[in-house]
């Protein structure tokens, strides 16, 4: 958001690349490191994400001039638990072994600094539309941040990716070569911030004026 | 015996076996973010594992009597209004907006009583203590308990309370050691692109190894603390307790 007023497809084109919640802002890690273990998990948990930072930056836009200031952050995580028990609801109702898996980690989606912080900074100040096309971006650019740690990390620890298996059979000899710790946690944290400085090396690269990350 | 013995076990689990930053990753930001210096990393520690236990405690209270299937309060109030004898409250869908109630406010309790009984400790950790609310960590307790308090394993307080005691005794160590090593960094000559938040994952990643070495330790303490006990038939059905057995566990709880 450097300049003041980016129209309604600027700001959804910054949420994919240019301002990546993952790789940029540094938001929401918990589950970029914690449901990146396969790509079936990243891709459910980044749909709910999506589906609750859409709802919630609607709802926060519409409600906007009625929000008193002291209590807006209040405000903002009561919205923000309501559609997440919509989609826990909804996931432990047609998803039920997803849900499993993800386990806490999607009502852990309430305390995700991301949707807080789009709503505090788009969402209660800008009209419906503008809202919801920055929701959107932001969501999509999510999703290619969990997307690029499970393909890594699936690949490397099982070989496969979304299930399919692409390297090797299991129970044939090719199985020596998983690496078995980039399904636990050292390898989350190895591949995220082997990915981030990666990002970082491009971001400057492509573009020398670009600001990278403060250290 | 067996009831101090499942309470050092959950101890250990929470503090190092089972790290809720190594190993759930939740706290992350925090951990990146305020673990620059070791005094604030403690501060912060320490402002973590107060307003834990504290939510813990009430969340356990919230879940047993208010929120959970057939919870004695809710039911009473409930059986009073309906005039219905046998009616039995399920309020479980309110659970994700109680317990971020429950954070929000405890916080601020937290805060008031800190500024008012220990104005030193406040000028220390008074940055850190709003910001707790969107700590990760505080609503995975909460969760935790949750998860253990219906079902089969019918948690009491001292479980709750020791689980979220020593979770923030595990962030806390995480992240004093996090500190301790980025203090040192600095003197190192840290290649450009990795310079702040991926220097600090990859190391978290090898300190995360490191908690790895603890794993299997919890087990073998639970084989030397409960000697005759057939550990596995109790163990087996821990796990799954949000099904349909929750109404039928409930009347087996024991009371505490």
């Amino acid at each position: 958001m450097a300049n003041d007023g980016p129209t309604p497809l600027e700001r959804f084109v910054n949420g994919v690349i240019p301002e990546n919640p993952v790789y940029r802002q540094l938001l929401g890690m918990c589950p970029v490191l914690a449901v990146t273990g396969s790509m079936k998990a990243a891709m459910t948990m980044a749909a709910a994400v999506a589906f609750v930072l859409i709802c919630a930056n609607v709802i926060v836009s519409l409600i906007r001039n009625l929000l008193q200031p002291h209590l807006r952050i209040l405000v903002f995580t009561l919205t923000i638990a309501t559609f997440v028990t919509i989609a826990d609801r909804l996931l432990k109702a047609y998803m039920y072994d997803m849900s499993k898996e993800l386990g806490p980690y999607i009502p852990l989606i309430i305390v995700n600094c991301l949707i807080i912080a789009r709503c505090e900074v788009c969402a209660s100040k800008q009209r419906v539309f503008t809202a919801l096309s920055d929701a959107v971006g932001q969501s999509v650019g999510f999703a290619l941040g969990l997307a690029s740690m499970a393909t890594v990390r699936e690949l490397l620890s099982s070989g496969s990716w979304f299930g399919v298996e692409l390297f090797w059979k299991t129970g044939t000899a090719g199985e020596q070569y998983r690496w078995g710790l980039m399904a636990l946690a050292p390898g989350a944290f190895f591949t995220l911030g082997i990915l981030l400085g990666a990002a970082v090396w491009i971001g400057s690269m492509c573009n020398k004026n670009k600001t990278t990350l403060e250290a | 015996m067996q009831y101090v013995g499942e309470l050092i076990l959950i101890a250990v689990g929470a503090a190092v076996v089972n790290n809720f930053l190594l190993h759930y990753f939740v706290g992350v930001c925090p951990f990146l973010g305020v673990s620059r210096r070791v005094d604030m990393a403690f501060g912060m520690g320490c402002a973590v594992t107060f307003v834990i236990t504290v939510a813990g405690a009430l969340s356990w209270m919230f879940t047993y009597y208010i929120l959970q299937e057939g919870a004695p309060l809710a039911t009473w109030i409930y059986q009073k209004c309906s005039g219905d004898p046998t009616a039995t409250s399920n309020l479980s869908i309110l659970n994700y907006l109680i317990y971020i109630f429950v954070i929000a406010s405890s916080v601020q309790l937290v805060e008031m009583y800190v500024r008012k009984f220990f104005p030193v400790l406040y000028k220390s950790f008074g940055v850190f203590l709003p910001l707790i609310t969107t700590n990760c960590a505080i609503l995975f307790a909460c969760l935790m308990i949750l998860k253990y308090v219906d079902g089969t394993t019918g948690w009491g307080i001292g479980q709750a309370l020791t689980l979220s005691f020593f979770a923030g005794i595990g962030f806390t160590i995480a992240i004093v050691l996090m500190a301790g090593i980025r203090e040192e960094l600095t003197l190192c000559d840290v290649p450009k692109p990795l310079k702040g938040a991926g220097i600090t994952l990859l190391i978290a990643g090898i300190l995360a190894m490191a908690f790895m070495a603890f794993t299997g330790v919890d087990k073998q303490l639970g084989k030397l603390l409960t000697p005759p006990k057939p550990t596995a038939a109790e163990q087996a059905p821990t796990g799954e307790s949000q099904d349909a057995t929750k109404s039928i566990a409930y009347t087996t709880k024991p009371s505490t």
